[in-house]
């Protein structure tokens, strides 16, 4: 070979956390009020903080309050306090209000835009020291001699489609760091590569995911009751989908509605968009929103797997938090005090450590396990269906999780059955006129944005799985379970073909979780692509 | 009573209908209107401009240095003949753009840009966020209004006048800090998708690169520029700098040719201003007909050839 | 030489623009900020022309309150030596913005100033014409190509009739159009070293500028939307459609 790249540049860190979530940012933030000598850096492929952030988001603010006691003086910009809670289970037109379950009692908890939360601990973070970096990928992992983490590269920048350099190239550095801490989130990369490579998984479930649509919109005046929280279960989802919605009453004539659909469901045809499109034509919804505009929408999915799925949260040079290790709590329907708590603790270890060593054991002695570990079979007792799922709930909320028996979890790729073994159940489904249109017009409003002539940054690992098997199989469920509208199957004269929009990606990672072949991988786009949220 | 000060836009010839544009908006303000005319031989072009309708003077000053339209030298001239005027107004054109900030400078003037209706003698609305709002703004009565005139949103006014022409001396004498080198016109290659005329954009349901030459012939033919949407950008049939839309250019031509586009939101807000938007699709119910001054509900492989040779 | 920049913190372009209920103005509320596309634009070719060995210094301005500090950290990122706010609590008409700048300029002794065509948000197109006009300087806007040469510079400058090159003796004001340039993507090592970069701080009355927005902008309003027009039932209507509105 006569070509050799130049060396990369190196910037060295103590600790560098990839990903601006509420687990990173805690992590960091928190490391640097213990350690101030640690230098910290943090990696966001977001242009901005809080622009790749999606949640509902009902937070418990407990975290918060350790994390900075004052918080409530000056407190992230959008921040209601909650008035009251409603669950109702509905059918195609009539609803019956259910009891809240204790999981979701939300007194006390305030609602947020995650987003904005971010955005605000971003800059308490940078304020104690750590070096924030929006707008750059961390586009693989850099290993220490002795084959552990030691850092990570950042993905070039100014590659063209062909994959060579154009005239803005710009190679990526690499950061190398005693410690790096994965905080990509669900399904994180790189995070997966790493599960993978140091087989953390080997004594785990597999773990299990949901996918989580959102809609901000703005309603005419005195519609929204701040405060309010109301959750859904039933319509428009068959009983055997796991899943509902939210929808939370913001200030100002904000509304967040969301919806999430456990992706262990077996209908090839389902449509997880069509459903959230569905739900929102509820009369009891529908007039709701009625007359208002969208501000901001999108996707993203969560960890469901819980305790049983937890991988090992360790390896040499790195550790796992937040959703990229799956501390999302189901029953409470929340992840951000979970993710927040976990990074705190990974912080503390480190601090005391200098070193991913010990933190596995740490976190699972830490409340954040004993939190998963109380409602472990809840999510699981679902998987026969609604109802028998509210059966094992009850029990389990009754005895605290202290019944000796933990039921398992399946991967979610292998629970779709094939086209011609399901016949899906009439849903009733109605005619829609509130917006989005489709999930191009839905993608509009995430304003997401990807450079073209870069290299198509979702692999197909064996493409022609698509047309052949796939195809005939399971009739290209990609077509229909990305909310973006990234696969397209476009016929041309010589047959069918993939066609990958993949600028409409709004990085949620269903596809690499729901396809049936594991032939889809998601690795990161240039940094500064993807969504750009508002307050989401 | 208003007085207004057209600045007349031309190639030392022929006279831009920008101009009569520009006349229209001067006659919703109301008043006296006379349009200046700057270069050398301009007698043709100081004839066309008396005979639009409703214009009083025409005010023609020849010199070697107002040849090339040098917004540095023709700025003098301006202010030099500004007072009396309540109004100075100019195309938003890239002369009329170039010029008329100079000019409203040198008097101490801010300039209202882009005027696209008059509610008043100082009141105007005019598109801010690439078009994405409209605003009102109102302007001081004792300083002299300068402004540029939205073409888009004017019809020209109709001949027909017989304006008085009057000579008129220099006031100043050549900038030497400046020196205009030539003019490359965009002649025989295709116009520039931002300022061309008529676009003519094609969409995946083209299928290939190849017969994306369709909508390349039939631009040709109608002397467009080529766009393309997003879609037929992804699936790489042209290059990315054609793309129109949110993500690709924004662009307002008189006419634009939808051809294959479902009319996504996205690539929407890349055409809203267009004047009239045509639409070719197989699919009935595609988004675009929504919006579409024109509509034709079939396969655009039968329909391009036909509309070209309809049009030959 | 030094090249004075001048750059504006603008609603991201990628960013659907939302007007107020009450007319007030536009949503900014969690909206992403970015500098004006067009700036970039100016002030990677002012770092070209400073690698080329044809300036000595780049220095990058604002007129802002501190928000727009990022943009100006940005600009140090991108290789500017160093910045200046001009501090102000409201924005800035052209008219002042360009009295503010020849006030820098003059106090700069700059051999070039390059900006944007036009800002992104109010669309203006105006203040490098009048800060050309007040400096008493040539101006060369909507550049597409700058050539640097024994104190000219000459400008190929993007018209309606196609490319007109032009030649103004330095110093001069050029404005940048959309081709000029692609501008530089920021190295991640470059933000630590601009957090170091001298960022000045001077109020719009040190440089002897008082505000003049004497134009009164109100009652946003979101543009009309377009609708269905009619249908036609082949090209032979269509064209003739076509030619009954004058349109081909």
């Amino acid at each position: 070979m006569n070509y050799t790249a130049p060396e990369r540049e190196i910037m060295e860190y103590d600790v560098v956390v990839v990903g601006a979530g509420p687990a990173g940012l805690a992590c960091a933030l928190r490391l640097k009020q213990k350690r101030e000598d640690l230098m910290v850096a943090v990696i966001e492929k977001g242009a901005e903080i809080g622009a790749h952030i999606l949640s509902g988001a009902v937070i418990e603010p407990g975290p918060l309050n350790d994390l900075l006691p004052d918080w409530r003086d000056n407190p992230p910009p959008v921040c209601v306090d909650v008035t009251g809670d409603e669950l109702w289970y509905l059918k195609k037109a009539g609803r019956t209000r259910l009891p809240t379950p204790p999981q979701q009692n939300n007194h006390g908890n305030v609602i947020v835009s995650l987003g904005a939360l971010c955005q605000w601990l971003a800059t308490h973070a940078e304020n104690a020291g750590v070096d924030i970096f929006p707008g750059f990928a961390a586009a693989d992992v850099r290993y220490r001699e002795d084959g552990g983490v030691g850092g990570v590269i950042i993905g070039d920048m100014g590659v063209g489609i062909d994959g060579e350099p154009k005239d803005t190239y710009v190679q990526g550095i690499e950061i190398h760091a005693q410690v790096t801490v994965l905080a990509e989130g669900c399904r994180g990369h790189l995070s997966k590569r790493l599960i993978q490579k140091f087989k953390l998984d080997a004594d785990s479930d597999p773990q299990t995911y949901g996918i989580g649509m959102k809609e901000l919109w703005q309603l005419p005046e005195g519609r929204v009751q701040p405060g309010k929280v109301q959750h859904t279960m039933g319509w428009p989802l068959d009983k055997d989908i796991y899943g509902g919605s939210f929808i939370y009453h913001l200030d100002n004539d904000r509304l967040a509605i969301g919806f999430v659909c456990g992706l262990d469901y077996a209908d090839p045809d389902f449509v997880p968009f069509e459903a959230f499109q569905q739900l929102k034509h509820h009369p009891m919804i529908r007039e709701l929103l009625e007359g208002g505009e969208i501000v901001s929408s999108g996707a993203r999915a969560i960890t469901e797997g819980g305790y049983q799925s937890l991988p090992r949260v360790e390896m040499p040079g790195a550790v796992l938090i937040g959703d990229a290790a799956g501390t999302l709590n189901v029953p409470k329907i929340k992840g951000t005090h979970q993710a927040m708590k976990c990074g705190m603790v990974a912080a503390d270890h480190i601090a005391e450590a200098d070193a991913a060593d010990g933190f596995d054991q740490c976190l699972r002695d830490s409340e954040v396990v004993a939190e998963l570990h109380k409602v472990r079979n809840i999510r699981p007792g679902f998987q026969k269906g609604m109802w028998k799922g509210l059966v094992t709930a009850a029990i389990e909320t009754l005895t605290g999780g202290r019944l000796k028996r933990t039921l398992t979890n399946h991967a979610d790729h292998s629970a779709l059955r094939r086209a011609s073994e399901f016949e899906a159940p009439d849903r009733g489904w109605v005619e829609r006129d509130l917006p989005p249109r489709d999930r191009l017009a839905s993608v509009y409003f995430a304003a997401t944005e990807h450079d073209e002539d870069q290299p198509i940054h979702l692999q197909i690992t064996e493409p022609e799985v698509c047309t052949t098997r796939c195809g005939i199989e399971y009739g290209h469920p990609c077509t229909r379970f990305c909310p973006a509208n990234v696969y397209e199957m476009v016929e041309e004269t010589d047959g069918l073909r993939l066609q990958i929009n993949a600028s409409n990606c709004v990085h949620c990672k269903t596809c690499d979780i729901k396809d049936p072949y594991q032939v889809i991988n998601w690795v990161t786009p240039e940094g500064a692509s993807g969504p750009n949220y508002q307050n989401m | 009573m208003n007085k207004i000060l057209i600045i007349a836009e031309h190639d030392g010839k022929t006279l831009s209908p920008s101009t009569a544009k520009c006349v229209s908006c001067a006659a919703a303000f109301g008043g006296d209107i006379d349009i200046a005319v700057l270069g050398q031989g301009t007698g043709d072009v100081a004839a066309q401009a008396a005979s639009i309708a409703g214009v009083h003077a025409v005010i023609q000053i020849d010199a070697a240095h107002l040849e090339a339209p040098l917004s540095v030298n023709h700025a003098n001239e301006i202010v030099a003949l500004a007072s009396g005027y309540s109004h100075l107004l100019g195309p938003s054109s890239t002369y009329g753009k170039d010029l008329m900030p100079r000019v409203a400078a040198l008097l101490g003037a801010n300039q209202v840009s882009d005027i696209m209706e008059v509610m008043g003698p100082y009141q105007m609305k005019r598109p801010v966020y690439a078009g994405n709002a409209i605003v009102n703004v109102t302007a001081p009565e004792d300083v002299t209004l300068v402004g540029t005139v939205r073409v888009a949103s004017w019809p020209a006014a109709s001949e027909g006048g017989g304006a008085e022409i009057r000579q008129a001396e220099p006031a100043a004498g050549p900038c030497t800090d400046s020196a205009w080198i030539g003019l490359e016109s965009g002649g025989g290659e295709r116009p520039d998708l931002q300022t061309a005329g008529i676009v003519v954009s094609g969409g995946r349901a083209l299928g290939s690169k190849e017969n994306f030459e369709l909508i390349y012939a039939l631009a040709d033919q109608l002397g467009a520029g080529v766009g393309a949407s997003r879609a037929a950008v992804d699936a790489g049939y042209v290059p990315n700098d054609m793309q129109v839309g949110q993500t690709g250019k924004i662009i307002a031509p008189d006419v634009y040719f939808a051809i294959g586009i479902s009319g996504a939101i996205q690539h929407i807000t890349g055409i809203k201003d267009a004047g009239t938007i045509v639409a070719i699709n197989k699919d009935p119910d595609a988004p675009i007909f929504e919006i579409a001054d024109i509509g034709l509900v079939g396969d655009l492989f039968n329909i391009v050839p036909e509309l070209k040779s309809q049009l030959g | 030489m030094k090249i004075l920049v001048g750059i504006k913190r603008v609603v991201d372009y990628n960013v659907r623009i939302r007007v107020k209920s009450d007319g007030s103005g536009i949503e900014t509320d969690g909206v992403k900020m970015s500098i004006n596309p067009f700036d970039e634009i100016a002030l990677e070719e002012a770092l070209r022309t400073k690698e080329a060995g044809k300036a000595d210094e780049v220095i990058v301005f604002s007129a802002g309150d501190d928000a727009c500090q990022q943009q100006l950290r940005t600009g140090l990122a991108m290789g500017a030596d160093r910045a200046v706010q001009i501090q102000c609590d409201q924005p800035l008409q052209p008219l002042t913005a360009a009295r503010a700048m020849l006030a820098l300029a003059q106090r700069e002794e700059a051999g070039l100033v390059i900006l944007g065509k036009q800002a992104i948000d109010d669309d203006n197109n105006q203040t490098p014409q009048m800060l050309a006009a007040l400096w008493g300087r040539p101006q060369a806007t909507f550049a597409s190509s700058v050539d640097l040469q024994d104190g000219k510079a000459r400008v190929v400058r993007e018209v309606d009739a196609g490319l007109e090159t032009i030649e103004v003796n330095l110093p001069a004001v050029i404005s940048v159009d959309l081709r000029l340039n692609e501008p530089r993507f920021v190295k991640l090592p470059e933000i630590m070293k601009a957090k170091r970069k001298p960022l000045e701080v001077i109020g719009l009355e040190e440089l002897g500028v008082s505000v003049e927005n004497n134009l009164a902008v109100s009652d946003y309003t979101p543009p009309p939307t377009r609708s269905k027009g009619i249908v036609v039932d082949d090209t032979g209507q269509l064209v003739s459609e076509l030619k009954n509105r004058g349109l081909i």
